[in-house]
């Protein structure tokens, strides 16, 4: 089988591929299979039912990391019927971890910025496993000034492991790019969605995604480190890994239990991966309602908003409260 | 540099019962020349070698010290204090526990002290991380802390200084802390808008979430001697490119040489650097005398409208000297 499945869900991959094998069977051969189809078809749902009803905190983070789940372009792919991508910080370079550019949403002219990871050896070369530069938080703050001059509402999709630790990154001031950003962001007069689609790694994560409605997959994350990294510092070994997972409240009703986010999306049963198309069509009614709604709030009242929701983040002790 | 000596006048560190970060009996080992130094010597100089110039860590109250007119600090929000949303657990203890631990360790209510000042008369708001608090990690608390200095600076037209000392966000308060970093740099939005300045001093260390946010934005950043500043740490930049790390790396100094340090300032400058900075981004007294003459007449020159909504001026015997207010600081990086 391919070993782009994780370990929980070959068991429902191998009913499937089964099923499937008995479909063709019966297509070709002209035999009736139909009752042994139907009574594994119940096997497979109840099968999906048990495992995905009871995802454990690290499980949700494979999925988040998944490799055949959607990423930027796919959604872009899917929900925009025009994009026009644009490059470059107009500072250093241009940075592939990142993309944006043009997009027609449902009839809507959209500023569509978000990291993006490559599917194999080449393309993660190229994408650099969706790790940004500086140079990539530059562009996207130039493309969603570019979006606030012009009116035009802007959706960013969050999808990275953390911003790039390399020297070069340093260099050009990793810190001040992403610091620049979350200032910035807070201040651009358009409304801004954000859909976290698979992993929020920390800064690098939160550099795009300060916005109006911040919404979560239900298969996604978003973290301050990730779980091998806080493992390893706090547990003093990586394989803890899943123990951190869950104690780092990272999943979707996590956050939105912390009041951290506004919404979480449903996926498809089994995963964004398991039905992409069905996934983005889901989007679509999403992203149009929310910037209806936030397109019919006055721009000053919208950016109040905005800031209220940020300063009003965090939980402490107020001894004269 | 003539400066460098008159700044340090009226600057003492006093014997505070904070000053447990640093070594004990009458001699003392400088990390940096391996000399032995007298402490009665190192605490003239406000703990900086007078050998090698090595900047021996502060603690919060010492830093105030250094930074601020003796008896001017009022401490704020001391009321904000942590707690533990995500019943978090590590290998060893509870987060409730370490916190209440290290409160009584380090007589500190969390890991940055705010309150009001000034500083050559002139009234600022400050914040001050203390490293022995987790590291000066940035959760829930801290970040409302400098929130509402910000929003005090605001309120008050005052500038607003923040001394970073800090490993970055606190991770037993996972994604809560990192919304922080959002949180204190909203606020910097709305100071940016009001013109109300930002200075940041960047201390050994300061990274991670904090140098990502608001500690990046200041509308000047300074930063002190050797001072370890970057995003990521060195071992995981280490192993992230299987290298041998550049020589300083992430030194303040390697910093300003990327750009995006506008001056490091060795301690006993700071509050004279502080000054001049605070005269030319909030106007000075001679200033003040040469936008308003006594003719009838509209100004010619530029309106300064921070200075003018001040709704406390300072002092007018207090503020710089003709010779501080005019010598050159050799700003670096763009702003
Ligand atoms: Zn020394």
């Amino acid at each position: 089988m391919n070993r782009d499945w994780l370990e929980f869900e070959r068991p429902i991959v191998e009913l499937e591929t089964k099923i499937g094998e008995l479909r063709d069977l019966a297509g070709t051969k002209g035999m009736d299979m139909t009752r042994e189809i139907e009574s594994l078809e119940r096997q497979a749902e109840k099968l999906r039912g048990d495992i995905y009803s009871k995802l454990t905190p690290w499980q949700r983070v494979q999925l988040a990391r998944h490799p055949r789940r959607p990423y930027t372009l796919d959604y872009i792919e899917a929900l925009c019927e025009e994009f026009t991508e644009l490059h470059g910080d107009r500072l250093f370079g241009d940075d592939r971890a990142i993309v944006g550019g043009m997009g027609l949403l449902a009839g809507r002219q959209v500023m569509v910025i978000g990291h993006q990871k490559g599917r194999n050896t080449k393309e993660n070369l190229l994408r650099n496993f969706g790790m940004p530069h500086p140079e990539g938080y530059r562009k996207a703050l130039r493309l969603m000034q570019l979006a606030g001059k012009f009116g035009r509402p802007i959706i960013t999709f969050i999808d990275t492991p953390g911003a790039y630790p390399g020297v070069d990154a340093e260099k050009r001031g990793q810190s001040e790019a992403i610091a620049r950003n979350l200032r910035e962001m807070v201040r651009i007069a358009v409304p801004i969605v954000v859909v976290v689609i698979g992993e929020g790694g920390s800064g690098g994560a939160l550099a795009l995604a300060v916005g109006d409605r911040v919404l979560m997959l239900e298969n996604s994350i978003y973290s301050v480190i990730s779980p091998e990294g806080c493992a390893a510092i706090l547990w003093g070994d990586r394989a803890e890994a899943p123990r951190a997972a869950e104690a780092l409240k990272l999943t979707a009703t996590d956050l939105d239990e912390l009041q951290l986010i506004d919404r979480v999306i449903q996926e498809p049963n089994g995963g964004a991966h398991r039905d992409p198309l069905a996934m983005a069509d889901v989007l679509r009614d999403v992203l149009g309602a929310e910037l209806e709604s936030l397109e019919r709030t006055p721009i000053d009242e919208l950016l109040e908003n905005r800031f209220q929701k940020y300063l009003h983040m965090g939980v402490f002790a107020d001894a004269e409260t | 540099m003539s400066w460098l000596h008159r700044a340090k006048k009226g600057v003492r560190i006093q014997r505070t019962a904070e000053k447990k970060e640093l070594p004990e009996g009458m001699w003392t080992k400088c990390p940096g020349c391996s000399d032995i130094v007298y402490r009665v010597e190192l605490d003239k100089n406000l703990w900086v070698c007078t050998r090698c110039s090595y900047h021996f860590p502060l603690n919060a109250h010492q830093y105030v010290d250094v930074l601020t007119d003796a008896g001017t600090f009022e401490e704020t929000f001391r009321n904000i204090t942590s707690l533990d949303p995500l019943n978090f657990r590590d290998a060893k203890e509870k987060y409730r526990i370490k916190l209440k631990k290290t409160m009584l360790r380090t007589n500190l209510t969390e890991a940055v002290l705010t309150g009001r000042a000034r500083l050559h008369g002139r009234p600022i708001v400050l914040g001050v991380f203390d490293f022995s608090f987790l590291g000066g990690s940035m959760g829930s608390a801290v970040g409302e802390k400098i929130a509402r200095a910000g929003l005090d600076a605001l309120e008050r037209h005052s500038p607003l200084i923040v001394l970073s000392r800090s490993g970055g966000a606190r991770m037993h308060e996972s994604v809560l802390s990192l919304m922080q970093m959002a949180k204190t740099s909203a606020v910097l939005a709305k100071l940016h808008e009001a013109r109300v300045p930002f200075i940041s001093v960047m201390s050994n260390p300061t990274t991670g979430g904090v140098s990502a946010s608001f500690a990046s934005l200041g509308d000047v950043n300074l930063a002190e001697p050797h001072a370890q500043i970057g995003f990521a740490g060195p071992r995981v930049i280490r192993e992230t490119i299987n290298q041998e790390l550049p020589p300083g790396f992430q030194t303040a100094e390697f910093v300003q040489e990327c750009g995006f340090v506008d001056l490091i300032v060795s301690r006993g400058e700071m509050r004279s650097v502080l000054h001049r900075l605070l005269c030319f981004l909030c106007g000075s007294e001679q200033e003040e005398k040469m936008l308003k003459p006594e003719v009838e007449e509209p100004p010619v020159a530029e309106e300064a409208p921070t200075r003018e909504a001040d709704p406390t001026p300072s002092p007018p015997d207090v503020l710089g000297t003709p010779d501080e207010t005019t010598r050159e600081i050799g700003l670096h990086g763009p702003a």
